[in-house]
């Protein structure tokens, strides 16, 4: 890896503005910091934007934003009229993830501001530094039922990490600076600040950097040095230890401090679904993705560890499975930025809460202290057992016995042809856990997906901004039929705003997640599953409602369709050499293909299953 | 269950309550009572909020709480290191025949009578949620008209304060 990865860099300069924003402002923008006095509250909104660093900003105006975008009009932070405010959440999240900076996301008030809830809850479940400012209904019309008006901030309240409402003009420096302070700080997260109009039309000064007031707001980044030590001795006297990496590693930047510690142990490694390219997975100690759909090996390797060390990782039941019998015999070092993460649904033997960075680091420390102590384990049995595991139960697929396109072949020949370089973004369902599983990461900041909340129609949006705010990189939006007619809308904006995003729509013309349980639960009985046209016997009509390629190019873009395997490859590349639009491709795939492994909703890890009625033998008398 | 008290200094700012009791709320905390007042300090409010919760979920409680913005600290107070108090407003039938016995009543538990007419009679009492129970048994064979009773309010024993020099310590903020 390059001595900078491409999410550390960003939050740096991220960091460096918020340092300027409380040691008062000298470097790069000391013009933006200019104080201004009879301005109004509308144009202290945007000196504040421009002060804090923002590049753009992502959303749709409406009444009672409407004194905002006058002087947004001439400013250098630039605006991205999006189609739906959905769209402009997620947008803004996706550039948060690639880039490591705050995304900002903007509406009216209303249904403006109630069309971001859904992205707000995103970004609150996956931790994603977004700040949302929204137009409120003038003061004075609060509480009275008045025209788009809506309680944004009470309806946000458990969805974001904080929201204000402004109530004076002259507060508007401060509660910009402390909305980005707090989004991009500690744990990640959404902060909402919602302006009524008058306070926009206001006549205030604008003076930067502005104190911050947040007395009760003191995240814990430094490890505890006895903590980090007994962790040490753990890692240092485990036979069968595992670390469990989730996604507060990538927020954290930690990815070449991971690499050091997992050198330096020799232990495996599991990333999550929030964890997806912080350790290589060419890495021969990686052994894939835990939880629901993981690999047998890493599913296992937590069910039979003796020691878990999970960091930035919240022990979400997708990993865990049933929880009781989850890893029954292993000791646990929860390392996590959120004290509240830490013994919320598994009890941690040693507690540590710091940065994810800073910790591992003061790990790979202590834990060379124990080495040079002669304290050293020996894991060639355990690799023996893990090795055994992922060489007799690799990840794979069958081809579908009709003679359709299999998805995860589509999906596979995506991740090798775009490479590791590409961002992947994904929507929610059978597409996201393939493109979780056959696209090989091996950078921190390429995989975005909604792992927390599960959106569907995420994928479309989220690459829009990371192509926004990393427009020399390849941006691909893997996406399932459901989902890409959620949010496809967008694509109109990619297509105006010159931002070329590329669509793979792995089409099978079904809900097909949810139709995996049917099959596997409800008997088949494909209730409201089914998204193509039907005849009166439940077949496919021979019609394309919609017809993606067609869709595509009445949104600006470029449409392609691959129906068999053989044309796989040369549509990719031909989708790779189109640089000045977005494209769609719509892939035609079979309808019965499944996610494998599996283990059942609330179901014991140690049931899972390597295929459909494949139960994998543990040989548990070798461990 | 158990029952606890956490006396709770939030920044004195509009929708602090309402952060409060949705996260209760949102979390599956119960809320046995809740009384919210002013300080010493004119930014700060004092939550005093008791909950019934062993003592995993009480960490968590804790945790979630602290994780709001505008709390700025909170200390269990524990039996008998802190005094706890609560206020009964209560209007019992009093005609002139069971007036002596309403009279006495109040006067054993040092109630006041703060409001009297014909029928009824108004008693203010202050005390521990024991006693103020106490008080409700003996008078309600007498017919209770109307009642309202704060939540708890408590400060610990001592010389220390949750804010200022010697503080009392805080639950931990780190596991």
């Amino acid at each position: 890896m390059s001595s900078t990865t491409p999410s550390e860099q960003p939050t740096r300069d991220a960091a460096a503005a918020l340092a300027g924003v409380e040691t008062g402002a000298r470097s790069v923008a000391e013009a933006a910091h200019a104080p201004q006095t009879g301005i109004t509250g509308a144009q202290s909104l945007v000196r504040s934007l421009e002060a804090v660093g923002v590049e753009v900003v992502f959303g749709i105006p409406g009444g009672a934003i409407l004194p905002l975008y006058d002087p947004l009009f001439d400013s250098q932070v630039r605006h991205v009229l999006v189609r739906h405010e959905q769209g402009a959440g997620h947008a803004a999240t996706g550039y948060a993830q690639a880039t490591g900076r705050v995304g900002v996301c903007m509406a009216t008030s209303g249904p403006g501001a109630t069309n971001l809830v859904t992205p707000l809850a995103d970004a609150y479940m996956d931790s994603v530094p977004i700040v949302a400012i929204t137009g409120q209904v003038p003061s004075g019309a609060i509480g009275t039922d008045a025209f788009q008006e809506a309680d944004i901030r009470g309806i946000t309240m458990p969805v974001t990490k904080h929201n204000f409402l402004v109530t004076d003009a002259a507060e508007i420096p401060q509660r910009i600076a402390e909305a980005f302070h707090l989004a991009s700080t500690g744990r990640p997260g959404p902060v909402l600040v919602d302006v009524p109009k008058d306070v926009l039309q206001a006549t205030t000064d604008f003076a930067w950097p502005p104190r911050l007031d947040l007395p009760g707001y003191k995240p814990t980044t430094r490890p505890h040095g006895k903590q980090v030590r007994e962790a040490a001795a753990l890692i240092a006297a485990a036979s069968r230890p595992v670390l469990y990496v989730g996604g507060g590693v990538i927020k954290a930047g930690a990815s070449e401090e991971l690499a050091e510690l997992a050198h330096l142990t020799g232990a495996p490694v599991v990333t999550t679904l929030m964890a997806r390219g912080a350790f290589p997975d060419s890495d021969p100690q990686h052994l894939g993705m835990p939880g629901m759909h993981g690999t047998v090996a890493a599913v296992t390797s937590l069910q039979k560890a003796d020691l878990l060390v999970a960091l930035g990782a919240r022990f979400d039941d997708r990993v865990t499975g049933n929880l009781d019998s989850f890893a029954p015999e292993a000791k646990v070092v929860h390392a996590d930025i959120d004290p509240a993460e830490i013994g919320k649904n598994r009890k941690a033997d040693v507690p540590i809460v710091g940065d994810a960075r800073e910790t591992i680091a003061e790990l790979v420390v202590a834990v060379r202290a124990e080495h040079e102590a002669g304290r050293t384990p020996d894991l060639a049995a355990w690799w023996a057992q893990l090795d055994d595991w992922r060489t007799r139960y690799p990840l794979g697929y069958d081809e579908p016995e009709d003679g359709a396109l299999s998805p995860q072949y589509v999906i596979e020949r995506l991740g090798a042809i775009a490479g590791p370089d590409a961002i992947y973004t994904s929507g929610v369902g059978q597409h996201q856990m393939w493109a979780a599983q056959f696209v090989k990461y091996e950078k921190p900041g390429t995989w975005l997906n909604s792992g927390g909340l599960g959106t569907m129609g995420y994928a479309v949006p989220a690459a829009m901004g990371a192509k926004y705010g990393r427009p020399d990189t390849t941006v691909w939006a893997i996406d399932g039929d459901g989902c890409f007619q959620m949010t496809n809308q967008e694509l109109a904006t990619c297509a105006i705003e010159g931002i070329p995003v590329k669509v793979a729509v792995i089409n099978n013309g079904n809900l097909g997640m949810v139709r995996q349980w049917q099959t596997l639960f409800y008997e088949g009985r494909y209730s409201n599953t089914k998204l193509h046209a039907v005849d009166e016997n439940g077949a496919p009509k021979p019609v394309r409602i919609p017809d993606f390629v067609l869709l595509a190019e009445a949104l600006g873009c470029v449409g392609l369709r691959c129906e068999s395997k053989d044309d796989v490859d040369a549509v990719i590349e031909k989708a790779m050499a189109i640089t000045d639009a977005p494209v769609v491709i719509d892939f035609v795939v079979g309808a019965d293909a499944q996610v494998w492994p599996m283990v059942a909703a609330g179901a014991s890890n140690d049931d899972i299953l390597a295929a459909r009625g494949l139960r994998p033998v543990f040989g548990d008398d070798q461990v | 269950m158990t029952r606890h008290t956490l006396s709770v200094l939030v920044e004195n700012k509009s929708g602090v309550l309402a952060r409060v009791s949705a996260l209760f709320s949102r979390r599956g905390f119960n809320i046995e009572s809740l009384a919210v007042g002013p300080t010493e300090n004119p930014d700060l409010s004092r939550m005093t909020i008791v909950v019934d919760a062993e003592s995993a979920p009480l960490e968590q409680i804790t945790k979630q709480l602290n994780k709001l913005i505008e709390v700025i600290k909170i200390v269990e107070l524990e039996g008998g290191a802190a005094v706890q108090r609560e206020l009964l407003l209560v209007k019992v039938r009093a005609p002139m025949a069971d007036r002596t016995q309403v009279l006495q009543t109040a006067d054993l538990f040092r109630a006041r009578v703060i409001d009297v007419n014909t029928d009824t009679v108004t008693i203010e009492a202050t005390g521990t949620p024991d006693k103020l129970q106490a008080l409700l048994a003996i008078l309600a064979p007498l017919g209770i008209k109307e009642m309202a009773q704060s939540g708890t309010v408590a400060l610990g024993r001592g010389p220390r304060s949750m804010s200022g020099a010697g503080t009392l310590r805080p639950v931990e903020r780190t596991a």
